[in-house]
């Protein structure tokens, strides 16, 4: 297994939201993937976009554009 | 073989929808179920066709797009998702039975009806629709075009209504989906029921809903979801709320592909071109003797149908005649909409539908004027 490191998890409500997630994050060239949400978090959607800590502003922002609400914002372990 | 039923499914579809089908079938996983590659390709295909669809409409957001297997399936999610008994409904004789016969299912739970009347000529009133509106009206459930007729049905005139006496508008767009240009926010319509293998060009099998933002539908099915799998209840999210189960991924992959097409060629276009069929046909076929036309021609906002029959002569016989000596396809009998029938008087003999498609040609045009000649000559 991988090494795991502390990121930045964002959990949506449907995969709706998480497929406009990276549909919005790619057109916006911002970082991160979609991930099979961690056990730790619970989380209505079986999605989740991982990124780096660093970058949660960044993605807010992106988000905020295109008036994408996330379920939850996550820091834990991938 | 000629082929001329496209008013019940249209047979040619774009090079591009067979692709995207095709591509589908060789690369999907489940939707929703998992973050490997094969799922998230399934998860994209069908993002991409929520988008389009709401382009399409005017959808206020791609999240209002629900994906149903057809018409049907939409119709019976909104009108047992919205009434409850005591509730009023406004609906017409125009109507197929996909909204009839769960309108009549509603009846037996409490709901009442008023069914406005048409015309022998498959018009109704817009002011009895108007005046059929009551204190526990829930909404007025109708067309955007007869089946039957391929009469209009003037929806934001409807919407406008609705919208005035404060009801919900639900509107069942099977014929005109990918006709005439519909926008959901400015005919003020709450429900739309769309299927994806008429005039939408997709495979059969596909259909869905738009449904107005902050709008509540109590879904017809729950299960499984990709989502809350601890929760005993569905999710209420949607467009999770109602799409329970696996959905229609290669389906939905050729309607968002035939989207694209309908964009690229423009509807405006294709109506065009189907139109001219029809006038052409309904010029040609009108004055034969013998020959009768159902529907109102007296106005060019019409759904690409004629509809006839020839003498006394079964329906069924002509179309079964039309296919064996002209190979021309056509469907006779009874066409789902009884109380249209009643209303045109052809009831006992069912009526031959010629319905036609932008990939018909004139020729076919004129082969089948030339077939009902000789059939009416007889």
């Amino acid at each position: 297994m991988r090494v795991k490191e502390l990121k930045l998890v964002i959990t949506f409500h449907t995969t709706a939201d998480a497929m406009a997630m990276e549909k919005c994050c790619k057109e916006a060239n911002a970082p991160g993937r979609l991930i099979p949400v961690p056990r730790a978090i619970s989380s209505g959607c079986g999605l989740a976009w991982c990124a780096d800590l660093s970058e949660k502003d960044g993605l807010l922002e992106v988000m905020a554009k295109v008036g994408l609400k996330q379920e939850d914002i996550h820091k834990c372990m991938v | 073989m000629i082929y001329m039923d496209n008013a019940a499914t249209t047979m040619r579809k774009p090079e591009e929808v067979i692709t995207a089908v095709m591509n589908a079938m060789n690369s999907m996983g489940n939707a929703g179920r998992g973050a490997h590659a094969a799922s998230l390709s399934a998860s994209r295909v069908i993002y991409n066709a929520r988008e389009a669809l709401a382009r399409f409409f005017n959808a206020e957001s791609p999240k209002q797009i629900v994906f149903t297997n057809n018409s049907t399936e939409s119709l019976n999610i909104a009108i047992k998702g919205l009434l409850e008994p005591g509730d009023h409904v406004v609906t017409t004789m125009l109507e197929h039975n996909s909204v009839l016969r769960p309108l009549y299912e509603m009846e037996q739970k409490g709901v009442s009806l008023t069914i406005v009347k048409s015309d022998k000529q498959g018009r109704i009133s817009y002011e009895e629709v108007e005046e059929a509106v009551q204190e526990n009206t829930k909404a007025i459930i109708c067309t955007n075009g007869s089946n039957l007729t391929g009469n209009y049905v003037d929806v934001k005139r409807i919407g406008a209504i609705a919208k005035n006496k404060g009801v919900l508008f639900v509107v069942d767009a099977s014929q005109t989906a990918g006709v005439y240009p519909i926008d959901v926010q400015e005919m003020n319509i709450d429900v739309l029921c769309f299927t994806g293998h008429k005039s939408l060009l997709g495979p059969q099998g596909t259909g869905g809903l738009c449904v107005r933002e902050g709008l509540k539908l109590k879904p017809l099915k729950s299960g499984g979801s990709g989502v809350l799998t601890y929760s005993k209840e569905h999710p209420s999210d949607m467009p999770t709320a109602l799409e329970a189960g696996t959905l229609n991924g290669h389906g939905i992959a050729g309607l968002g592909a035939a989207i694209e097409y309908l964009e690229k060629e423009g509807i405006d276009n294709i109506r065009e071109k189907e139109l001219q069929h029809m006038w052409k046909f309904y010029h040609g076929v009108k004055e034969i003797p013998g020959v009768k036309v159902y529907g109102d021609f007296e106005t060019e906002l019409r759904c690409p149908i004629v509809t006839l029959n020839i003498g006394d002569y079964d329906s069924s016989e002509v179309s079964d005649e039309l296919l064996m000596t002209y190979g021309i396809s056509t469907r006779p009998g009874a066409h789902c909409a009884p109380l249209m029938h009643e209303a045109l008087g052809t009831v006992e003999q069912g009526a031959v539908r010629f319905s036609f498609s932008h990939y018909n040609t004139n020729e076919e045009i004129e082969a089948a004027i030339q077939a009902i000649k000789e059939l009416a000559e007889e």
